[in-house]
């Protein structure tokens, strides 16, 4: 059964980790959603957030191949109810009248998120959470007319 | 901590990892490296293409169990390499390549002679180093050996810019390196000992399966001792011929495309299958699901990304095949107390071997050339001596054929089956081991792509014997058009073919052609106590197709004996 995967992985930080890592990806022909990538506290360390969609054999595959890469240093598997995932988006939305900036402001705070730049057409807003919240947030605004959007994908932690 | 620039470091970098021989291409890029070498001390082997050059460290590394050097310039030289840092990449083989780069600031320029070597090996490496700074050269070289040396084996690609082989740094070389995203297990799990030495004790018709793995962790005695206690036979790889001795009454020889009748009939029939470093290729194990559905497999392999890549096993353990073999033999050895020389398998296994030699006095395949000059090889070379194969119809006779008899003394492209590695390879093995008779079965086909090297040989004293099987044709390529494209010949037959026995001569090598066996048997025993390289052309009927053989994506079930099926 093909399934959602989140793996939170420790890496070298320095060149060429991020292409080790794609490469071997694309090579094998895992099929991954998204991957993020920023410094934890420890220097010289990155950590690496990596979602892949696939049955149970195949993530088990892509965990040991990814453990060989000797730039991996550290995987640990999210389970998605023991851990917090959160996804950031800026969305732009064409808001050129008074009631659709108003309709927006209301959608904006039921989904707790933040208008974070205003155009003379448009207007920009931000949002974070699970990437369903980020969905359903989404689709909503398309009847307003979508000007662009830029999602970060996923970032997660373990809770506890 | 001493001041030298960087190609200083490289070099002494090399000698404290005992490197006595390097081959290579020297160009505008590693020219400061080659400087350095010119008084090191260290044998620098001038090759005569990147590509063999190599190969030739890979052969070498495959005979004497070492780190196998190669070098090459930027750009072109360094592309060169590609094939042979692919082939060890395939076979596991422990390679070092140092590649000349342009100077940092002309990086990403598009600079004369640049190309991201980096970018193009990371898929069959290992690992790769570019150091930035004159000083990292000691520790990543070290590394280099380390990593290329140890857990499963295999080529790692430094990448040096020019001028930070010019630029001079106080050196520190370190004794030990430690790499944090690196840790092979090397230990296995004593519970998954336990269950394997269950598993075997309860087998009824046991089989032990080697690969290359046997090899390169030098894991052969616990393995023949496993074998001899349990009284199982023992099937191979093609890469792991030479895993356990051939003339041994429980060997099998090699399973898969073109393994022996014998092997791939009772590997089926097995209850219980011991793999010892071996990947489950298609090529050996046919179509996977019809791969001894009914046994229990037991795999052990040092990386864990073999385990259930290809194929679902019962009992995985991670661990090097030696300790992990000797550990099983200890507690097999304990728990066996009576041996036994007789049962129904070993009779099961008698009586297939017994059919498979009616068949083949049936069908005549003892006759053909290629196996009796095959046979012949075995017979005049000693026990220790190495046989390096090409690819094609000669290297899948060799395998059928040829008995290897002792370890590291079968070298062969596998995996990636690279034609031209062979000779390259062979030249390789013989500087490793000087004193012990090197021979390079070859295609013809295959000769030509690595031909060159024959001014290697000779410029540098390095008698191999190459022995082609002349059929003046991409022999196995025929027969497949043969079998499968109703003999429609695309693109298979040399129009035009050197006179090898010319072709020697102009390098300064000896060329002899050989029309019968017994023609044969004279140039060869010439061959043998020659101090130049000798070529032995022996022309070979194209229409000697190989047999038994698999098909492409059948069970092992459905071997083909001959044409006719
Ligand atoms: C570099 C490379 N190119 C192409 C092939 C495909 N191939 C496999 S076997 C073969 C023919 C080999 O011919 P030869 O060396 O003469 O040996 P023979 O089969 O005749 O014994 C070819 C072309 C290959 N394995 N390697």
């Amino acid at each position: 059964m093909s399934e959602s995967y989140i793996l939170s992985t420790i890496v070298e930080n320095k060149p060429g980790v991020l292409f080790k890592a794609s490469n071997m990806f694309r090579r094998r022909g895992f099929n991954i959603e998204s991957i993020t990538v920023g410094p934890i506290e420890q220097p010289g360390l990155s950590k690496m957030t990596i979602v892949v969609n696939g049955d149970e054999s195949t993530v088990e595959q892509l965990v040991k191949q990814l453990a060989k890469l000797i730039d991996v240093i550290k995987i640990v598997r999210l389970e998605a109810k023991n851990s917090v995932v959160r996804e950031l988006a800026l969305i732009k939305v064409n808001a050129s009248d008074q009631k659709a900036r108003a309709d927006l402001m209301n959608y904006v705070q039921i989904f707790r998120g933040k208008v974070v730049d205003v155009g003379e057409e448009t207007m920009t807003i931000e949002v974070t959470g699970a990437p369903d919240k980020i969905d359903a947030f989404i689709k909503i605004l398309t009847s307003f007319g979508i000007r662009d959007i830029s999602r970060t994908g996923i970032t997660a932690i373990a809770r506890g | 901590m001493v001041e030298m620039i960087g190609a200083e470091a490289v070099i002494e970098a090399l000698k404290r990892e005992n490197v006595s021989v390097v081959f290579g291409i020297p160009g505008g890029a590693n020219l400061p490296i080659y400087d350095a070498l010119y008084s090191s001390g260290i044998r620098s082997i001038l090759c005569r293409h990147e590509q063999s050059a190599a190969h030739m460290a890979d052969g070498y590394a495959r005979a004497s169990g070492k780190v196998g050097v190669c070098m090459a310039t930027s750009g072109p030289g360094a592309t060169n390499l590609v094939t042979g840092i692919a082939t060890a990449y395939m076979d596991s083989s422990p390679i070092v390549a140092i590649t000349g780069q342009v100077p940092r600031a002309m990086i990403g320029k598009d600079a004369f002679q640049e190309v991201d070597i980096i970018g193009i090996t990371t898929a069959i490496t290992k690992y790769t180093f570019q150091p930035m700074r004159a000083e990292e050269i000691p520790s990543d070289i070290k590394k280099a050996f380390y990593i290329a040396s140890t857990g499963r084996p295999g080529p790692v690609l430094v990448d040096i810019p020019k001028d930070v082989q010019q630029e001079k740094a106080n050196m520190i070389f370190p004794d030990k390196v430690t790499i944090r995203g690196y840790r092979p297990v090397v230990t296995p799990h004593p519970l998954q000992v336990e269950k394997a030495v269950d598993l075997l004790l309860s087998a009824e018709r046991p089989v032990l399966w080697g690969g290359g793995g046997v090899n390169l962790s030098n894991a052969h005695e616990p393995f023949r001792k496993i074998a001899e206690l349990l009284m199982a036979p023992v099937v191979t790889t093609l890469i792991g011929k030479g895993a356990f001795p051939e003339n041994h009454p429980l060997a099998l020889g090699p399973i898969g495309m073109h393994g022996t009748a014998e092997a791939n009939r009772i590997v089926l029939e097995t209850d219980c299958l011991l793999s010892v470093g071996v990947r489950f290729s298609d090529r050996s194990t046919g179509r996977f699901d019809a791969f001894c559905p009914d046994a229990k497999i037991i795999h052990i392999d040092i990386d864990p990304s073999e385990i259930g890549k290809n194929k679902r096993v019962h009992l995985p353990i991670v661990g090097d095949a030696k300790v992990t073999l000797e550990q099983i033999y200890e507690r097999l050895k304990s728990k066996i107390v009576e041996q036994r020389n007789d049962s129904p398998w070993l009779r099961r296994v008698e009586e297939v071997r017994e059919e498979v030699r009616r068949n083949a006095k049936l069908d005549g395949s003892n006759r053909l050339m290629s196996v009796q000059i095959i046979k012949k090889i075995r017979q005049l070379l000693p026990p220790e001596g190495i046989l390096a194969t090409e690819v094609g119809k000669h290297q899948m006779f060799a395998e059928i054929h040829y008995k290897v008899v002792r370890p590291r003394t079968w070298i062969t492209s596998t995996g990636l089956g690279t034609m031209g590695f062979g000779f390259p390879a062979s030249i390789g093995a013989k500087v490793a081991k000087p004193d012990v008779p090197v021979v390079d079965l070859a295609g013809d086909g295959s000769f030509c792509m690595t031909e060159n090297s024959l001014a290697v040989c000779v410029e540098e004293g390095i008698p191999v014997i190459v022995v082609i099987m002349d059929n003046r044709s991409l022999g196995m390529v025929e027969q497949w058009q043969r079998i499968f494209y109703n003999r429609r010949y695309s693109s298979v037959k040399f129009g035009s073919t050197p006179d090898f026995v010319r072709l020697a001569e102009s390098y300064g090598a000896v060329g002899i052609r050989a029309h019968t066996l017994e023609e044969f048997e004279k140039a060869f025993n010439h061959a043998l106590l020659s101090e130049v390289a000798t070529v032995i052309d022996v022309p070979i009927d194209p229409e000697e197709d190989v047999y038994p053989f698999v098909p492409p994506g059948a069970g092992l079930k459905d071997i083909l004996y001959g044409p006719n099926g």
